[in-house]
């Protein structure tokens, strides 16, 4: 990797302050900004540590049932902490990558990155979450704009990330099978007010919400209301594990069996 | 009942503790005083002529000691071919340049270009960007059958075509063939691909070499698992330097698995470095570095045909393979598809007539050369897939197709250059048969069924010719190198013995079994005896470990030297009893003299023979001898592997259930190591079947050029084995009735793999005649869909 400045500051205000430098990059576990740094494919001018801010890290549940978690929280602890109250959103962070990736990995990293293939971005849109930074709060419907791209702005931090929790919910992944990313990963949600689809690995624009599923799903949930519906496959990712037209079939297959594992 | 020490027992691997415990000593470890680094700068493109590289601003960056280009090496040799293979009409094999830098033209991306030698890692990566390269990109030369063409793009110049060789092996008349299959009662063709494969060793490649002035003496140390090949290739054919200067060293390596079996550009770079930059040179290739320049494994294209008579008799078998070699000759490359490959066609079968021919191409990527198998398991995968394909086509059992045309006569000479010397498939079969609990198949698919997932049993039988191999035979057949091995046991004063082999462990266990048959000759503890290898200033020579060979090659020439130990300590121990040599018996670490209690313990002779003061005077002091053996023949095990899939038919997923491997591995000296070497040898077969695929694009970028994109297998796409190998045929030419064990796994499960996935989908009510490997998830949802 080129030579940086390292800071690991240790308020979100010291946090905010650093990234304020020019070309800072901000780093939660690193899972993917270090091998990036390593290869020498980036060159920030500064590091700005996440993870030794205590305000950011763990989780806790809001006075309106809503599950909070720090963004510097590893998906390990989400895994842990996050398991009786949210039983499907643990799940999800207990299926990412191995234990040292668990252990390392943050979920404001992931959602900030926002891969096409990784889990949370399908956990947070799928249950309607809200991304909470240094100055505002964000619905994921509006945060998650393409591969790789987010509303965050130059310098904006994700302290904390708010999930609803739904009546039932469930995130069926299936494996790539060299770097077990999401090949389609969905996680389904289900309100009182209705159901949310959300499709990850498959979509050439990342992270989206299937919503002919969650209208159909929403007037009868059970997996025979998906019998007629096909996802277009024309924006989905071909590449060496699987072509459009099995994404866009795994797409089907895996939300099925999400309305499955829900009912 | 199981012996708790010496032959057969399931010792404990003593390397083990270091291992696990952090103490190993690999070669990334060594640092010498003063060292410098190496950093390569590598093509970024598959194919183009090098128009200047500028190294100006590179070599006044910071910490730069020397810059080097293909010009640096335009005295010194290339890196050399250790095969000549000749083709089907007597002419030897095209043989290009391979520099050590690239010259003239970059072949592959990851060809190395030029070489920055820093005082940090940092810094020479830091220079290696400021070069600046002119390279007119060519057009990638990719697909071998377009290569072949005439007017294809040459991937070297002075070649007159892309075709490294045109080969063949067995019936030479083509009109008898041609009758064979025109008057067969069913003729069964298959089109199939063996996928590339990347080696991928735990440990990369790393050389750290270095000069002594003083002495003119040179160290290089290397992931190598043939320390002396390394010496006497780079010192005789690039470097030419006297091999009594060079000392190779390989110590503690990571994982072999046939790429560090090759002499690799960049340990005759850091050698030749060391002495120009007046320094010792380290290299140590990242992970990106070894999926662009560690010789990669299989990628042969087939189309293999079977006949049989009305009976079901094979009575005719042709395959046409075109191989890759990628875009340098491999130190071993061009053994591969040919005597490695066509010799194996026969397989476990009494085929009177077959035709193997090969073409072997020069293509835009990295060189091909062994892996696990090497060869064999190439030839099994076609046959055992075209037997597979036959008795579905004719609606027979695949057991009892095999059964009734297996060799059961020995020895038998099939008619691809062969002579099996021994073997016993039936026997072997029918273990597998109860091993694998076959007939309980029916209730375990319909229980599959009743789950809504299809289940699928493949079989397969292997054989491999393995303990490479006699001398005068691979002399003909165009090695340039003999393949006996060496060994010296150095008896020690008070008893205890050294033994410096040639062979190299890295992962078979040689440091625990070896001493299991030298203890058990003498009837001592086997901690008494070690094992001295990877070095070539401690052992007298070796060709080193491939092949499966380390035991049937070098175990016998360590048991000869044992033997000549032996008669030695009886003349010494007949002075000491005042007995006739012919009298003296060894057991149990005490020479007796027949019919009496008179004796003398190992530790007393041993002693004598060092501290010789009543000593037999026709007889020389001490006790060290060596022993070179050459194999009379190849040793041949086999074996017949049974593998039972779930497909989920929603996603295509395969998931393996069960596998049983029956081997008949002769004599066997430590059955732990043994299950061990299946265990390994299936898991790289599985992840070949189900994950593997190295893959390049049109332009000849490599697809699959990370963790992320190349799969590996894990602990959970792997099941429990079963493994058998209680059938046992001893080899019959070697000493210890031995016969490797090292790559059956890995020759014997893919096809047994995709047969199963095969059966699985058949099953279903669809006719699905092949899936081509990785038959990974998306695959076997196609085939289920087309």
């Amino acid at each position: 990797m080129y030579n940086f400045e390292f800071e690991k500051p240790s308020t979100i205000a010291d946090a905010v302050a650093a990234m304020g430098g020019e070309e800072a990059q901000a780093l939660g576990g690193g899972q993917t900004l270090i091998p990036t740094l390593k290869q020498r494919l980036a060159a920030p001018s500064s590091l700005v540590s996440l993870t030794g801010i205590p305000e950011m890290r763990g989780v806790c549940v809001e006075d309106d049932g809503s599950v909070s978690i720090g963004g510097a929280t590893t998906h390990a602890a989400v895994a842990a902490d996050a398991a009786g109250n949210y039983p499907a959103l643990a799940a999800l962070a207990g299926q990412i990558g191995d234990p040292a990736v668990r252990n390392r990995g943050t979920i404001g990293g992931s959602i900030a990155n926002n891969d096409p293939a990784a889990c949370y971005p399908a956990g947070a849109l799928g249950s309607g979450a809200t991304i909470v930074t240094n100055n505002r709060q964000i619905s994921a419907d509006d945060f998650f704009e393409g591969m790789f791209s987010t509303a965050l702005e130059e310098g904006e931090i994700i302290t904390s990330v708010r999930f609803p929790v739904p009546q039932a919910a469930s995130y069926q992944k299936f494996l790539q099978p060299a770097s077990r990313f999401a090949l389609v990963g969905v996680f389904l949600a289900r309100f009182a007010d209705g159901v949310r689809v959300a499709v990850t690995g498959a979509s050439e624009d990342g992270v989206f919400r299937w919503s002919e599923a969650e209208q159909a799903l929403s007037k009868e949930f059970r997996p025979d209301a998906l019998m007629d519906l096909r996802i277009n496959a024309m924006n989905m990712i071909a590449d060496l594990h699987g072509s459009k037209a099995y994404r866009a079939h795994l797409v089907s297959v895996m939300t099925k069996r999400a309305v499955e594992a829900c009912m | 009942m199981p012996k708790d020490s010496g032959i057969g027992a399931s010792s404990k691997r003593r390397e083990d503790v270091r291992f696990l415990t952090g103490a190993g000593n690999y070669t990334d470890d060594i640092n010498v005083h003063g060292q410098a680094y190496v950093h390569f700068l590598r093509s970024d493109i598959a194919h183009g002529r090098i128009k200047s590289v500028d190294t100006s601003a590179a070599e006044n960056m910071p910490g730069v000691v020397k810059v080097f280009t293909g010009k640096d090496f335009e005295g010194v040799g290339g890196m050399p071919c250790g095969w000549e293979v000749t083709d089907r009409h007597g002419a030897p094999m095209q043989e290009p340049p391979h520099p050590i830098l690239a010259q003239g033209k970059v072949r592959h991306v990851g060809d190395p270009i030029a070489a920055v030698v820093a005082d940090s890692l940092e810094q020479a990566r830091d220079a290696a960007e400021a070069i600046a390269l002119d390279i007119e990109e060519l057009p990638a030369v990719l697909d071998m059958k377009a290569a072949a063409q005439d007017g294809a793009t040459l991937v070297h110049d002075d070649l007159k075509n892309n075709i490294c060789y045109d080969w063949h092996l067995g019936e030479a008349d083509n009109a008898k063939l041609d009758e064979v299959f025109a008057n067969a009662a069913h003729v069964t063709t298959l089109d199939l691909v063996n996928n590339r494969l990347v080696a991928n060793p735990m440990e990369p490649r790393v050389a750290v070499a270095e000069y002594k002035r003083g002495t003119d003496e040179y160290t290089l140390y290397t992931t190598s698992q043939n320390p002396h090949v390394i010496r006497l290739l780079m010192c005789a054919f690039v470097l030419g330097l006297p091999e009594h200067k060079v000392r190779v060293v390989a110590p503690d390596v990571g994982g072999g698995f046939g790429t560090k079996i090759f002499h690799y550009a960049e340990e005759a770079f850091c050698t030749f470095a060391a002495k120009a930059c007046g320094r010792p040179v380290k290299w140590t290739a990242s992970r990106s570095e070894a999926f662009m320049s560690d010789a990669q494994g299989r990628d042969h294209v087939s189309r293999i045909e079977l006949a049989l008579d009305a009976d079901n008799n094979f009575v005719g078998l042709r395959t046409d393979t075109y191989a890759n070699l990628g875009a340098y000759l491999s130190t071993f490359s061009s053994s591969v598809p040919t005597w490695l490959h066509g010799t194996l066609m026969a397989g476990n079968y009494k085929t009177p007539v077959i035709q193997v021919n090969v073409k072997a191409m020069f293509t835009n990527t990295v060189p091909v050369d062994a892996y696990r198998g090497a060869g064999r398991p190439e030839a099994t995968f076609q046959l055992e897939r075209v037997i597979d394909k036959a008795a579905r086509e004719l609606g027979v059992d695949p057991i009892a197709l095999r059964r009734q045309n297996f060799i059961t006569e020995f020895p038998y000479d099939t008619p691809v250059a062969l002579t099996y010397d021994t073997g016993n498939y039936n026997g072997t079969m029918d273990k597998l048969e109860a091993a694998a609990d076959l007939s309980g198949f029916a209730a375990r698919r319909a229980e599959s069924e009743a789950n809504g997932k299809l289940r699928g049993l493949g079989i397969n039988c292997y054989i491999e010719a393995c303990g490479i191999a006699p001398s005068n035979i691979v002399g003909m057949l165009g090695a340039r190198a003999g393949l006996y091995d060496a060994a010296t046991v150095r008896v020690n004063a008070t008893g205890s013995i050294s033994v410096m082999v040639g062979a190299h462990s890295h992962g078979q266990g040689h440091e625990t079994a070896f001493p299991q048959v030298v203890a058990d000759m003498i009837g001592i503890d086997e901690s008494m005896v070690e094992i001295v290898h990877g070095d070539t200033s401690k052992i007298p020579f070796g060709m080193g470990t491939y092949g499966s060979r380390s035991l049937a090659v070098c175990g016998s020439a360590m048991v000869k030297a044992t033997e000549k130990v032996i008669d030695k300590a009886k003349k010494i121990a007949a002075h000491l009893l005042e007995a006739s040599e012919a009298d003296i018996e060894l057991k149990d670490g005490q020479f007796t003299v027949a019919g009496t209690d008179k004796s003398v313990a190992w530790g007393d002779v041993t002693l004598t023979a060092y501290v010789p003061h009543n000593f037999p005077l026709e007889v020389e002091p001490g006790l060290e001898e060596t022993a070179f053996y050459d194999p009379a023949n190849f040793t041949f095990p086999a074996g017949a592997y049974a593998c039972e899939v779930e497909v989920d038919p929603e996603t295509g997923q395969v998931t393996i259930e069960t596998f049983t491997a029956a081997d008949d591995f002769g004599n066997i000296i430590n059955p732990m190591i043994v299950d061990g070497q299946v265990h390994g040898g299936i898991g790289q077969g599985i992840g070949q079947a189900l994950l593997e695929n190295c893959a390049y694009d049109e332009n000849g970028q490599l697809l699959s050029a990370s963790f992320m994109d190349y799969a590996m297998p894990r602990a959970d796409d792997l099941p429990f084995y079963g493994v058998d190998h209680s059938s046992q045929t001893p080899c019959t030419h070697n000493p210890l009735g031995v016969k490797g064990c090292g790559e059956a796994g890995a020759i014997g499960s893919p096809p047994a793999v995709v047969n199963a996935v095969l059966d699985a989908l058949n099953s279903g009510g669809k006719t699905v005649d092949h899936i081509d490997m990785p038959v990974s998830p998306s695959r076997v949802w196609a085939a289920l869909n087309s």
